[in-house]
């Protein structure tokens, strides 16, 4: 190590993801394709590298294979360095025994002796299934102006859902007064994001004061932190303004994608300023024939399209037959989708087939019962048959012929 | 063949006054084609996807923007340690200077040359735009004992300076080599060679020191019958560039999914300088057709028969028809195109209209504001 950077970001990217169902069976929820050419953990890890972060550890524990292969050298993001670059950092071996990570202050905590090679003053510690453009410099000029121990990024959320968030009270000068998780009614709408900034020093104790506490889940929201408040520590509030996503759900996701073609949303992903890198593929520009109709959609490169799309996000190498329809669904890498099927409100993963006349999905508006309706999703590699109707809300995660 | 055994040598200046408009600020390899390509990606493609593992990439002038664009060999895989990617520019070692031909050229990169550990050599073009699976071009070289194997490409000839018609024994053995310009029709050489790397050393150095300095005449054409010189023919996708008309032409045979099927071919990836755009966007105006779009363009308008690079955007309104529009340039409202071929980072303000004819297209320049 010739040098210690000043802060070093450790990526949070075991989560299973469980709420998108077949989208997550073989692989993490940070490697869950989004935005025709991205993948969830593009934007942390672009904002790290936007940021000048050049030090990235990535924990991964859940389905890894996939995930690592992505991430392979970091080459997509600049980060195949000399000193510092990516890392993946996966649970193992130690003369006490092996464990997995038990939960994500356990997951850092395990990983000590790496964050001490590189000594930094600071560690950021994010989240691998967020998707958000974020300087983290900033946020550090910010935690280092309030002599902060930790500084926890906050975003101000609608009132209503306000209850699904770990909200916080801040005085007036930013400070912490008070934590809240997921109230029944919330009396804040100052919502954390999931994204700190530590004081190495400082988290480093806690870390390790938090391991040897037997009642303690080990986890930085519910644990790790609110210990440190009751300690007294110096804890700040980091105010965010822009666009940010859980997309912890078939419906987030579906909407996550689809906000990428609303021009009201705050999410420019053209601004060269502040690239989302990926690992592409070598693909040729996407050809739309006389026979096609594309409307107020987002099209990856290596599509070939002969069909009818209108708000839909297709990834690379997606074929749309001539006669078939895609409204209002995303469709993932290499999918086919052959003539006269239809796909609305459907998500549809990597490497299916759609055969002729097959209906996926619903409209909303010829529900009778709304609550009836939901995304269809169709899972990666399955095909559904000529004719076949795939319902609302149904999750297809093996071939269906008829 | 054991690809970490062939040497490739580009050309990147090759044939550069045939299309002046698109050359005056760049090397033919650097020309823009396809929408995301350099012309320089085909041949570079063809030489990994076959497993070789050094190029060299012989410049004469205007080659900033080709170093821009292939750097250190990243998205072809030859940043390496060992072998990988070398730029070959002129005045490179005391003894050369400015390159004025093909042969000048390689005797001024014969230290890399000789130097090479590799036995066989691949010599290519970047005019030349072809799939080419270059294992079977070695297979034919070495099952024919030739000393020397060409491509050629068999019907209508392009007219281009020195271009070589090739006259075949059943064999495939070359007979007679007639250098000219002139067109014709026949068997065409697409400038690709296979020899052993001593070879093509011991005929640079035997042309400079007779102050030869034609590939074609004196080093092909003279040797005919000395040496055993095979043809190969490509029955793929194959095209010369010779002017903006054919340039143009070419372009647009990439609509048709046959030529498109034959140029990108599963399994032979065209890799090229990655961009890290945005996917196109199609907003809620938009009508395209029969037309060909690279990540990061924005679409608001018409868009016919077209070929758009990455990052262009299309205003509202605006008509595009039967035209190339380069990287980053901006199409403004209410424009309408017929026929052009607009190069990078031009500007075409609200409400202009350009036409060129389908057989006389209007090229216009790098960053110029309309």
């Amino acid at each position: 190590m010739s040098r210690s950077p000043e802060c070093i970001a450790m990526l949070l990217a075991g989560g299973q993801g469980s709420r998108l169902g077949i989208l997550t069976k073989n692989i993490a929820k940070p490697a869950v394709p989004y935005g025709g050419k991205y993948r969830i953990i593009d934007f942390p890890l672009s904002n790290c590298v936007n940021s000048g972060i050049y030090t990235v550890g990535v924990l991964t524990q859940y389905q890894p294979l996939e995930l690592n292969d992505y991430i392979g050298n970091g080459q997509p993001w600049d980060l195949d360095r000399e000193n510092g670059g990516v890392h993946i950092l996966s649970p193992y071996q130690q003369i006490s025994g092996t464990t997995w990570y038990k939960n994500t202050a356990n997951a850092i905590y395990q990983n000590i002796n790496f964050i001490d090679r590189y000594s930094p003053q600071y560690v950021a510690i994010l989240s691998g299934d967020h998707i958000y453009k974020m300087d983290y410099s900033k946020m550090l000029a910010y935690h280092k102006e309030k002599q902060a121990d930790c500084t926890i990024a906050m975003l101000e959320v609608p009132w209503e859902e306000a209850s699904r968030f770990g909200l916080m009270f801040t005085d007036k000068s930013g400070a912490i007064t008070a934590f809240e998780e997921k109230p029944k009614v919330p009396k804040s709408n100052k919502a954390s994001m999931g994204v700190y900034m530590f004081t190495w020093a400082k988290l480093r104790q806690h870390l390790i004061d938090d391991e040897n506490n037997p009642d303690s889940g080990n986890d930085f929201g519910h644990d790790l932190i609110p210990a440190m408040h009751r300690l007294g520590e110096r804890l700040f509030a980091y105010p965010f303004d822009g666009y940010w996503k859980d997309v912890g759900t078939i419906d987030s996701l579906w909407e996550a994608n689809l906000d990428l073609l609303n021009p009201k949303v705050n999410l420019d992903l053209s601004d060269n300023s502040w690239k989302i890198y990926s690992r592409s593929p070598a693909a040729p520009p996407h050809y739309v024939s006389g026979d096609a109709t594309v409307q107020n959609s987002m099209v990856a490169e290596g599509c070939q399209i002969d069909g009818e799309v209108d708000f839909s996000v297709l990834f690379s190498n997606v074929t749309i037959e001539k006669g078939a329809m895609v409204r209002d669904s995303i469709v993932m890498p290499g999918t086919v989708i052959k003539s006269g099927a239809v796909v609305q409100y459907s998500i549809v993963a990597e490497n299916a087939v759609i055969e002729p006349k097959a209906i996926v999905g619903e409209r909303p508006e010829v529900m009778k019962n709304l609550d009836d309706w939901g995304v269809t999703v169709v899972g990666s590699g399955v095909t559904i048959g000529n004719n076949v109707r795939i319902k609302p809300k149904q999750m297809v995660d093996q071939n269906m012929f008829f | 063949m054991r690809a970490n055994n062939v040497l490739g040598i580009i050309y990147s200046n090759a044939y550069d006054s045939a299309i002046p408009e698109l050359t005056t600020l760049r090397t033919m390899g650097s020309v823009p084609f396809g929408g995301r390509y350099r012309l320089i990606d085909f041949a570079l493609s063809n030489m990994v996807n076959c497993g070789m593992q050094k190029v060299g990439v012989i410049t004469k002038s205007n080659y900033q923007s080709l170093m821009d664009h292939i750097g250190s060999g990243k998205p072809w895989d030859l940043s390496r340690k060992h072998d990988g990617m070398f730029i070959l520019p002129p005045f490179s070692q005391s003894e050369t200077g400015f390159y004025s031909s093909r042969i000048e050229a390689l005797h001024g990169s014969m230290r890399f040359i000789t130097r090479s550990d590799e036995e066989y050599v691949i010599l290519c073009d970047c005019n030349v735009i072809c799939t080419l699976d270059l294992d079977s071009l070695f297979e034919a070289h070495s099952s024919s004992g030739a000393d020397i194997t060409v491509a050629y490409k068999s019907g209508k000839a392009p007219e281009l300076e020195d271009l070589m018609l090739f006259k075949t024994a059943e064999d495939g053995r070359i007979t007679e080599a007639a250098v000219s310009g002139e067109g014709g029709e026949g068997a065409y050489s697409l400038n690709i060679f296979i020899m052993r790397k001593a070879l093509l050393e011991r005929l640079i150095n035997e042309a400079v020191s007779l102050h030869m300095d034609s590939f074609e005449r004196d080093i092909i054409q003279r040797n005919v019958s000395a040496l055993k010189i095979y043809g190969y023919e490509v029955k793929g996708f194959a095209r010369v560039l010779n002017s903006l008309q054919s340039y143009y032409d070419t372009s647009m045979e990439l609509l048709m999914p046959d030529n498109r099927r034959a140029l990108f071919v599963a399994g032979r990836p065209v890799y090229t300088k990655v961009r890290d755009d945005m996917p196109a966007i199609y907003g809620l105006g938009s009508n395209v057709k029969n037309s060909l779009v690279a990540d990061g363009c924005i679409i608001d308008g018409e868009v016919e028969n077209s070929i758009l690079f990455r990052g262009v955007r299309i205003g509202k309104d605006a008509v595009v028809k039967n035209s190339i529009v380069m990287q980053e340039s901006f199409v403004s409202d209410s424009v309408r195109l017929d026929s052009v071929v607009i190069d990078k980072n031009t500007v075409i303000t609200p409400g202009k209209t350009l036409c060129g004819a389908e057989n006389y297209p209007i090229y216009i320049g790098k960053g110029l504001i309309i």
